[in-house]
Parts: structure tokens; C-alpha cells; sequence
């Protein structure tokens, strides 16, 4: 990966290679199919209206620990009113971060992800971000990062270190992808000055 | 996707002093995920923060635990849970004589 820089004019710049934007690409529609399997597909949504006006939602906290922490409580100290601000409130953050990852995927494919040369080698990837993309790919990496690492139960800093340390190989490969879309993130803060 | 507009505050005395006249606070808490370098970016970002202020609150949340970020109505703070929601940042709102 060559990280973000930003253009004399214009927006940021980065390049990945097919497989480091296949990754990334694959991640961002895991967190797509995970708030779609909790909140449904907003373009199917027969009451676009509703949606919007964020009524009928779900009131209970997710039990899958990942969404738990993509969609959290709003008031640290009171289920109730959790639970109705919830109601009003989720799905839209919720359709708020399946766009972003899908601007994220965009991006990729608009960069070359999945297309080859003539000699059938997979393309580099690279992709420019307008100021609309950067703020969808910030909130989208944070996402997956998030993700991950609820996954391999980073809950203190210490963890950070301890999975990276893991002798479980699955857990070590899970741990690389993780400093490796926080580097991401670093370039592409770092790149908007 | 929304993109709020940033919002220009008048520098408060303190912080406490905004608490106290203000009902409800906005409450961004420490987590192990969040770059530094991007929960200031969103400080300044979103709320409008002067780079200065923005740094101070990061590292407030990353040494304490836990920040006030903002204070003010109800509804605004609503508002802008839910925006650090959006940014993937852990926040929560509660009524500032709370805290």
C-alpha cells in the first residue's frame, strides 16, 4: 500500500494492491451484512417515510457484542431511556454505516478492484477520495476496525498487545489485518492536515 | 449520511461552569480502538473545536477514561451522541448535575 496523501488539488490519494483492497473490500461488506441481518435492507423498506422518521425500530440492545458496539446505548446510565431513544434512533445510524461501507466498496471498484491486466494480473488499486468519500471511509474503517476488535476481545490497551503476541496463528492474522487498517487510518487523517 | 456543519462555541471559562448551566452533557469514553489522532480529528471536525481544544478533550478521554465534550439541551446532545455514534466513537449523554 502507498498511504494517503493529499493531491495539490483535489482530494486524497492512496494504493493498494488486489489483495490488501480485496480484504479491505471483503470487511466493509461484513459490517453491511451484519446491520442488514439486524435492521433489514433500507431500499426494501416498503415505508421510506417511517425509516426516515426512524419509527418501529428495535428498542432492545443487539446481542451480538460486535453490533452492541457499532450501535450502542445513547444513555450510559438509563435502560429506558436507552431503549426509546433506540427506537428512534438505530436504524438510521444504522443505514448511516451500511452507506459509508458501501462508498468505501465504491471507491475500491472504482479504483480497479477486480479488474486485470491484459496479462490477467489483478490491477492495482488506487483510489482519490473527495471530501464526501473521506468522511464515509473514516467512519467505515473505524467500523471494521471496531469490528475486529471485538472479535478478538480487545477490551484495554493491553489487549492490543496480547493478541498480537498470540500464538494462535488465526488470531495473529486477524491481529496483522488490524494494525494494518489502523495504519490506513493514520495516512488517511494524517493526509487531511 | 449526515455532515453536520461545525458549530462555532464561544470559548467557555470552564468546563465546569458549562456544566452548571447547562442540564445535559455529552460523555465520549475511552476505548482501545479509537486513534488519537482521529477522536481529535472528530473534536475538531464535528464540533469545531480549535486544534488546542480538540487535543486537551483527546487526551482527557484517553487519560481519565472519559471527557465532557459538550453541554447544553437534551435534544442537541442527542444530536450529537448520535453523531459520535456515526464516527464510531463511544459516547453517551447524561444530565450534567450527574457527572
Amino acid at each position: 500500500m502507498r498511504p494517503f496523501k493529499r493531491r495539490r488539488r483535489g482530494g486524497v490519494v492512496a494504493t493498494f494492491e488486489p489483495e490488501e483492497a480485496h480484504v479491505l473490500a471483503n470487511l466493509a461488506s461484513q459490517v453491511v451484512e451484519l446491520l442488514r441481518d439486524r435492521n433489514g435492507d433500507p431500499e426494501a423498506d416498503p415505508d421510506p417515510l417511517a425509516l426516515q422518521l426512524g419509527m418501529g425500530g428495535p428498542s432492545l440492545p443487539p446481542e451480538d457484542p460486535v453490533l452492541r458496539r457499532l450501535l450502542p446505548d445513547a444513555y450510559g446510565d438509563d435502560a429506558e431511556e436507552s431503549a426509546e431513544f433506540r427506537r428512534f434512533t438505530e436504524r438510521s445510524l444504522s443505514s448511516a454505516k451500511v452507506a459509508n461501507a458501501e462508498t468505501l466498496i465504491r471507491s475500491l471498484e472504482a479504483g480497479g478492484l477486480g479488474q486485470s491486466d491484459d496479462a490477467g494480473d489483478d490491477l492495482v488499486v488506487e483510489v482519490e477520495l473527495g471530501d464526501v468519500e473521506v468522511q464515509a471511509w473514516l467512519r467505515s474503517l473505524t467500523d471494521i476496525r471496531l469490528s475486529i476488535a471485538v472479535r478478538l476481545g480487545i477490551d484495554t490497551d493491553d489487549d492490543v498487545l496480547a493478541v498480537a503476541e498470540s500464538e494462535d496463528p488465526a488470531v495473529q492474522a486477524m491481529s496483522d489485518v488490524y494494525d494494518w487498517l489502523g495504519y490506513v487510518q493514520e495516512t488517511l487523517v494524517g493526509s487531511l492536515g | 449520511m449526515t455532515t453536520p456543519a461545525p458549530v462555532e462555541l464561544d470559548e467557555p471559562a470552564s468546563d465546569l461552569d458549562l456544566a452548571l448551566e447547562d442540564p445535559w452533557v455529552t460523555i465520549v469514553w475511552n476505548d482501545p480502538v479509537n486513534l488519537m489522532s482521529y477522536v481529535a480529528y472528530v473534536f475538531r471536525n464535528y464540533f469545531g473545536y480549535t486544534e488546542e481544544k480538540a487535543t486537551e478533550l483527546m487526551l482527557a478521554v484517553h487519560h481519565e477514561g472519559r471527557a465532557v465534550v459538550s453541554s447544553g439541551s437534551r435534544e442537541q446532545m442527542e444530536r450529537h451522541v448520535q453523531a459520535m455514534h456515526e464516527y464510531g466513537l463511544w459516547a453517551t449523554l447524561q444530565r450534567s448535575d450527574s457527572v
